[in-house]
């Protein structure tokens, strides 16, 4: 009876493939791994149940999808083909900060930006990771002197991670967010803000001259961010 | 959409004109001269901005307004209308209109050129002169509540500052509220993924068709100008054109400063350099029109799917070949003035088999591009006759490069304005008559096409250029200070269209203004042109279809 008369009918003997056998019969790597030696004779596993949900978190991270300027070419670099940041379980960008668990900031941040990035930053759900790619990120980078640029991202949102480079190749992105990973599943991250320029009510700033200027055309309720650019490093 | 021609009569009607004899035009008009290195100039009274640039479009054919470059002197301000003509772009003429000290108004050009608008409206944010009978002159790239005016003499970069996140509100309700009708407001940007950057985008929307569109760009206002004038010519400002259009643009970029200086310190190029340079900035093109392809696609079918990985693909392979020429993926820094900065890496053979084999692909995933996109039925649906921009609204609003070719006008600097090794090649011009999105796509892939032949010309002259002639840079002294009170303006074919430079002199070894014309920043103009009246999935096309980098928007 040859294939072509019944087609849906598999025929068994061509079918059985080396993983098969293996797995049959308990030989080969891939089902007698390093781990399942670990456990011995019991299916269970013993530990902390923060340590697991570390290690959870730190295998599999939904990046933001937030490209700002030079830095996120290289990002979608990373994530496209030849890089392919997804080997490491890190490569979903999300459109939405609410589905997101970490931000890569690839760009300078300029004083227009900052409250949104505040506003995206403020919208992700903890726990949430940032890692800063490229100099402008740590000090404003080339544009440090900008009348206009906020000399890094430190100063409005918590980092993580910085990637130095101008900008970082995509195997330096790649490290960044790896080393992030891999603090994450170890529960070491602890992110440090500089100084923070925080998104507050405008009535609620210290009246000044600039304040009296500005009266006019702000409403009390709207949320502004103020730049005290004379005490910037 | 003002889509009757305007009153412009055919120019090649019209004779290039003597400085002389286009100060007989303007007549009274005039009340000094005061050259440029490329154009004459004439300097006129600030109330009669208008009246000049229509005699000068209407009766002279200067119709294509390049750029308004403001700044601020010790004792006046003073704006420049940089004027070319389509026809030919080499027949260049300024216009200078002083304005007070004190008091900084002058009369709007916005009446005449509609891009103006937008220039100006830079004009009052950075620099601070009023234009009269400007329809809005609002800030454009800070924020609404700066304080001052930051490349004015007097600004203060130390003062603090506020911004605000305002809630929107939808601008013209009121308007648009009857009975049966209503409309809606939709923030796209800034943090988008179809805005390609942090651009956003006030939309009113009634239904799903658009009666509004408004675009708020400064969200990376990283003040280039300013970086510039704070650079020494010789080495410290080429670093900064590669951050301008940052898709890989870089070469393309950094030519057009190094045109600009050169031309300003009279420094003559080495031939085997300008090969290189043509080579190099072609492949920088090819980079960035893949990447328009890629998001493009991206835009109009879907997530990150086949053509993008595919064109993403491309991208790395030119990317290797620019790696190799400069030592960087992205950020070239290899033009120097008066040449670049070394030679062909060595072994040579291997450099160019490796591009002679980028080459010899090419043709091939240009087919499969044609196959995945441009013959793919959704996709021309969504892109032929979407986002209409006829030529003459395009040249009213200074759209150039692909955008303007894809309208039908056959306007490219590399043939028309020519610079770099272009006129000893052979290689055409793509234009598009289609006017809508798919037209402007067509001519980004031909223009794969097209830099590929040149490539492969330069390879070709590259390998044959005998060994003691390959002079990469000319003499240029370690110090440069061109001459006080020398202004050029100069614009190369970037990859997204005019990317041009102004340069002042003063003396010192530091421009005293720097001001750089975005071919991104006149093209978004055209936005909401393509968009009013059109469904919302087709200002997405239309967006991407520009191909913008916020980066040059904003400067």
């Amino acid at each position: 009876m040859s294939s072509e008369q019944q087609p849906f009918i598999t025929d068994e003997s061509r079918v059985v493939t080396e993983t098969r056998d293996s797995r049959i019969t308990g030989q080969g790597d891939r089902f007698n791994s390093r781990l399942r030696e670990a456990f011995g004779s019991s299916p269970f596993i013993l530990t902390k149940f923060d340590k697991f949900l570390n290690w959870c978190r730190g295998s599999s991270m939904f990046m933001l999808q937030f490209g700002i300027a030079c830095c996120s070419i290289e990002m979608m670099h990373t994530y496209a083909v030849k890089h392919d940041l997804d080997r490491f379980g890190s490569g979903v960008p999300r459109a939405s900060p609410r589905q997101a668990d970490v931000m890569i900031v690839p760009g300078t941040i300029v004083s227009k930006f900052a409250p949104r990035m505040k506003r995206v930053y403020d919208q992700m759900p903890e726990p949430k990771f940032v890692v800063g790619m490229g100099s402008c990120t740590i000090s404003g980078g080339p544009f440090q002197e900008g009348y206009n640029v906020i000399k890094g991202a430190e100063e409005v949102i918590p980092m993580d991670i910085h990637v130095p480079g101008c900008p970082p190749r995509p195997e330096a992105l790649v490290y960044g967010v790896v080393k992030l990973q891999e603090r994450v599943a170890n529960g070491e991250a602890a992110p440090v803000t500089v100084k923070p320029y925080e998104l507050e009510q405008f009535g609620d700033l210290e009246r000044d001259e600039l304040v009296d200027a500005l009266v006019d055309q702000i409403d009390e309720d709207e949320l502004v961010m103020r730049y005290n650019f004379a005490d910037s490093p | 959409m003002s889509l009757e021609p305007l009153d412009s009569p055919d120019a090649d009607v019209i004779p290039e004109r003597t400085p002389e004899e286009l100060e007989a035009l303007l007549g009274d008009l005039v009340l000094a001269r005061d050259d440029h290195l490329n154009a004459p100039g004439f300097v006129i009274r600030p109330d009669t901005v208008q009246e000049t640039l229509s005699i000068l479009k209407e009766q002279a054919g200067y119709d294509h307004l390049s750029l308004v470059t403001a700044q601020e002197y010790e004792n006046r301000y003073e704006s420049i209308y940089h004027l070319k003509k389509f026809d030919d772009p080499t027949q260049e003429v300024s216009v200078v209109v002083p304005a007070d000290k004190d008091q900084p108004v002058s009369e709007s050009g916005e009446a005449v050129f509609r891009t103006a608008d937008w220039h100006e409206r830079e004009a009052y944010d950075l620099v601070g002169i009023e234009y009269d009978d400007h329809p809005d002159l609002r800030r454009i790239l800070l924020p609404q509540t700066w304080q001052g005016h930051p490349l004015s003499l007097d600004y203060d970069m130390n003062q603090p500052q506020i911004a605000a996140l305002p809630a929107h509100v939808n601008p013209i309700q009121d308007h648009h509220r009857d009975d049966e009708s209503d409309t809606m407001f939709l923030n796209i940007g800034p943090h988008h993924p179809a805005t390609h950057g942090v651009l956003h985008l006030k939309t009113v929307l009634d239904g799903e068709q658009v009666v509004d569109i408004e675009s708020d760009i400064g969200y990376l206002h990283r003040c280039e100008e300013q970086m510039a004038q704070s650079g020494t010519y010789r080495h410290q400002i080429m670093p900064y054109p590669d951050r301008w259009d940052y898709i890989s643009a870089g070469l393309l970029n950094e030519w057009a400063y190094a045109r600009a200086a050169e031309d300003l310190a009279d420094i003559e190029v080495p031939e085997y350099a300008q090969v290189i340079r043509t080579m190099g900035a072609e492949m920088c093109r090819i980079a960035a029109h893949m990447l328009a392809l890629a998001t493009f696609a991206l835009d109009v079918n879907g997530d990150f799917t086949a053509t993008f990985m595919y064109a993403i693909n491309d991208r790395e392979r030119v990317q290797n070949l620019l790696e190799d020429l400069t030592g960087q993926r992205l950020m070239f820094n290899y033009f120097r003035l008066g040449g670049v900065v070394w030679d062909l890496p060595e072994p040579r053979e291997e450099f160019f088999s490796k591009t002679r084999d980028f080459l010899d692909q090419l043709p091939g995933n240009i087919e499969e591009y044609h196959n995945l996109v441009t013959s793919n039925e959704i996709f021309q649906m969504r892109t032929i006759d979407t986002g209409i921009l006829p030529p003459e609204v395009a040249k009213n609003y200074g759209a150039t490069g692909p955008v303007l070719r894809g309208s039908g006008v056959d306007y490219d600097l590399r043939r028309d304005d020519p610079y770099g090794y272009y006129d000893e090649l052979d290689w055409d011009v793509i234009t598009e008559d289609g006017c809508d999105n798919y037209s402007r796509l067509l001519v980004r892939m031909q223009e794969v096409e097209e830099s590929a032949k040149i490539i492969g010309q330069c390879v070709d002259l590259l390998e044959d250029w005998p060994e003691d002639e390959r002079t990469i840079q000319a003499n240029v002294p370690r110090t440069l200070r061109p001459d006080d009170d020398n202004e050029i303006y100069r614009a190369v074919e970037a990859a997204k269209g005019e990317l041009g430079i102004y340069i002042r002199s003063d003396g010192t070894d530091k421009p005293a203004r720097f001001k750089i014309r975005s071919p991104c920043f006149s093209n978004l103009q055209t936005l909401p042109e393509m968009a009013n009246g059109e469904y919302i999935p087709d200002v997405i096309a239309a967006l991407g279809s520009l191909d913008i980098v916020l980066g040059e928007v904003d400067r």
